[in-house]
């Protein structure tokens, strides 16, 4: 009973994602919308009650049968699918909400809504599946979304360019997951993850292998989640709507590859060194993206690279074997973050599409409220207690910390720092001071301010879900596994010394950009170089533009040009025969009869000739 | 042999009649050739009939048989001529050229 119920979840979405898209002509813009928030609403409601529910929910038919194998359509509703469900629902929900006051003048909002409902349908579908194979389709399905969402200006050049790119960067990590799918099924025999877990303890599988199969899947999530080196299409991705960068690029789909590694903990936890290259690679992106975000002018870049250094954080506290706080910052991570892209939204439509932070400022004075909720966001992913960033960051270091490896937990730190800094940098730069481009006149929504209040009160009290001493998210997160082994207790100067970098922080910040004691151009002038380097994100993309699109475009070229010339010329000159040869026997039909009459008795005199001829040689 | 004569003859007549056909532009004298080339035809079949190896009045018949096929050819050409000389405001063989590919 309960199976069928939670079955529905993913089955709201998908109904409207076919309503919308059949009826898109017969739907009123506001029907739309509330058709959207209405099946979001109920997936909500339904998650809410599987949630509290909390038992796990497993679902199982065959689907294909391949000699003796048979493959099914299974679901399993773990912990932390539930939590995702939540999440993925309270933030589509909102975002559905919110969507209808950024969108209102777009003609086509009835094709965006039957986007984000086919998101939604796949990312909970994504979640639910307890199949490799299924979670690897709906997989594609939510990077499908998320290429149409991106590219829904597909009028501006910028959105379709970024649209393609997100699609053929993330591809490069799904070939991995599909290989590692493809591994996983020759050596376990089954798509099916528990299948996999069963084999992966019962030691069946080569430490090798199982390394291979980690780091597989492990560079799908990198293509998913924005790691270095694959991050460079979620920054350019923030040129799709904003409701889409909150939904989406902040909040649930790029989350899905912590997800997913967080879903295969098992296998990770089997290679070593797969859990190295998780930790490695998440610290690193974690401090390469903050830094590229100290330089940024654009409010949704800073914002992306932000989202990008948050998800190498998550992959930190993952590959350090902190499995609940790697799901506890994205828990906390999708609230503040979306509710920072919704603010971010707000914003820009205030200023009519100013999306330059050089030009904002003054907005506290005009838009308390939204810059009330603006600096909750900021404080939460600043880690300020008590908002709820602080306790997932914290839950994060003290897992690098207990760990072992300094050198991450140093990078953790100052990556906090960074954090702290550039997120005050766009807080003071958008909202203190005196207005520096477009005025702000009008006022918030009601439509897009709801939501908004509501993700900022998640942002705010969600942390307490894991405060200490209680610990409820870990102890319902390990309910059925033994991934939180590793937990101890936490040194006391832990907490303070994140605390303490992060004020750091925001005092400069408040020194550079709130008060303006100190400028900014003296920092840029002592180490120019430098901040060049910064501002153009390590030059990343025009690495890749040389080393790969180039080469690529020269043998596309190339091949253009063997296909135009070598093949096409081939197809020309049989052409060209063929009507030679046709022009040869057009001459001869001149339509003169006497002529005909010539050349037959022409033949007729040299075959006599011929036969006698003929006769006297033998 | 006074058959060779015969033969000279109908070959000299069937060459003026090839000459004919080939070579004249107007299509009543292309006619009139094609019947010279019927009648060398006629002369052989008469003479084979006569001091060929089986004389017999077979040739004499087939001859008449060809008189009058070439009367009735000769009525049809004409009535065909007259219909494109009608289509065409020419009797001109070569401007007869609507097969030209």
């Amino acid at each position: 009973m309960e199976a069928n119920l939670a079955l529905l979840i993913p089955l709201f979405p998908v109904i409207a994602f076919l309503l919308l898209i059949f009826g898109r002509k017969a739907f009123c813009k506001k029907m739309a919308a509330a058709v959207g928030v209405a099946a979001t609403f109920a997936s909500f409601a339904l998650s809410t009650w599987v949630l509290v529910a909390g038992e796990t929910i497993t679902w199982k038919v065959p689907w294909l049968q391949i000699g003796n194998q048979t493959v099914s359509l299974s679901i399993e509703i773990g912990s932390l699918q539930m939590l995702m469900l939540f999440i993925v629902s309270v933030v589509s929900m909102l975002v559905h909400l919110y969507s209808y006051g950024y969108m209102k003048h777009d003609d086509r909002i009835q094709v965006f809504y039957a986007y984000l409902a086919l998101f939604t349908f796949s990312m909970f579908s994504l979640v639910m599946s307890s199949n490799l194979l299924w979670i690897y389709i709906f997989w594609e399905l939510v990077g499908v979304c998320s290429f149409l969402l991106i590219g829904f200006w597909y009028f501006k050049p910028e959105a379709r360019d970024a649209a393609r790119k997100a699609f053929v960067v993330t591809r490069i990590g799904d070939v991995g997951f599909f290989i590692a799918i493809c591994l996983a099924f020759w050596h376990a025999g089954s798509f099916e993850v528990s299948d996999l877990q069963a084999v992966v303890e019962s030691g069946q599988l080569t430490p090798g292998l199982i390394t291979l199969l980690a780091v597989l899947i492990f560079v799908g999530a990198i293509g998913k989640s924005g790691q270095f080196p694959l991050h460079t299409w979620l920054p350019n991705a923030m040129e799709g709507p904003t409701p889409v960068s909150a939904l989406i690029h902040a909040a649930t789909m790029v989350a899905a590859g912590v997800y997913l590694v967080a879903n295969l903990f098992f296998l990770f936890q089997a290679s070593p060194f797969a859990m190295d290259l998780v930790a490695y690679v998440g610290g690193f992106t974690a401090i390469f993206a903050a830094t590229i975000g100290l330089a940024q002018y654009d409010i949704k870049r800073v914002l992306a690279y932000s989202t990008v250094s948050q998800l190498g954080y998550m992959m930190l506290a993952l590959g350090s074997a902190g499995y609940v706080a790697g799901v506890f910052h994205l828990f906390t991570h999708a609230f503040f973050k979306a509710l920072l892209f919704l603010g971010a939204g707000a914003v820009i439509v205030l200023l009519s599409h100013e999306q330059d932070i050089r030009k904002m400022g003054g907005l506290w004075k005009s838009h308390r409220q939204l810059g009330i909720w603006f600096l909750a966001g900021c404080l939460s992913i600043a880690g300020i207690p008590p908002f709820s960033g602080f306790f997932s960051k914290d839950e994060i270091l003290l897992s690098t910390y207990l760990d072992g490896r300094i050198d991450l937990f140093v990078i953790g730190i100052i990556a906090a720092f960074f954090t702290a800094f550039y997120m005050f940098r766009l807080f003071f730069m958008v909202f203190a001071g005196e207005a520096r481009g477009p005025k702000a006149d009008s006022k918030v929504p009601v439509v897009m301010m709801v939501p908004i209040v509501i993700l900022g009160l998640f942002s705010v009290f969600s942390g307490f879900a894991n405060a200490s001493p209680m610990h409820l998210l870990t102890a319902w997160l390990s309910k059925g596994n033994d991934y939180t082994a590793a937990t101890g207790h936490a040194p006391v100067w832990l907490p303070v010394l994140v605390v303490t970098v992060s004020l750091v922080g925001i005092g400069l910040a408040y020194l550079y950009f709130g008060s303006r004691k100190w400028s900014t151009s003296k920092v840029v002038q002592t180490v120019p170089r430098l901040h060049k380097l910064v501002f153009n994100k390590y030059y990343v993309d025009e690495l890749y533009h040389y080393a790969f699109v180039l080469p690529a475009k020269g043998i596309g070229w190339f091949l253009y040009g063997v296909d135009r010339f070598v093949v096409g010329g081939l197809a020309y000159l049989t052409a060209w025969i063929a009507q030679f040869i046709g022009r040869i026997g057009s001459r001869i039909q001149n339509g003169q009869a006497q002529t005909y009459a010539l050349v037959s008795v022409i033949g007729f005199v040299l075959l006599i000739v011929g036969l006698t001829a003929g006769r006297f040689l033998k | 042999m006074v058959v060779t004569s015969y033969l000279a003859l109908s070959a000299i007549l069937f060459s003026i009649g090839l000459y004919g056909v080939l070579t004249k532009r107007n299509a009543v004298i292309v006619l009139f050739c094609i019947e010279l080339m019927l009648n060398a035809a006629n002369i052989n079949f008469v003479a084979f009939s006569k001091f060929g190896l089986f004389p017999d009045l077979a040739g004499h018949i087939f001859t008449l048989f060809t008189i009058t096929i070439a009367a009735a050819e000769a009525a049809l050409g004409i009535a065909i001529l007259i219909a494109l000389y009608r289509h065409v405001e020419t009797a001109e063989a070569d401007q007869f050229k609507s097969l030209k590919g």
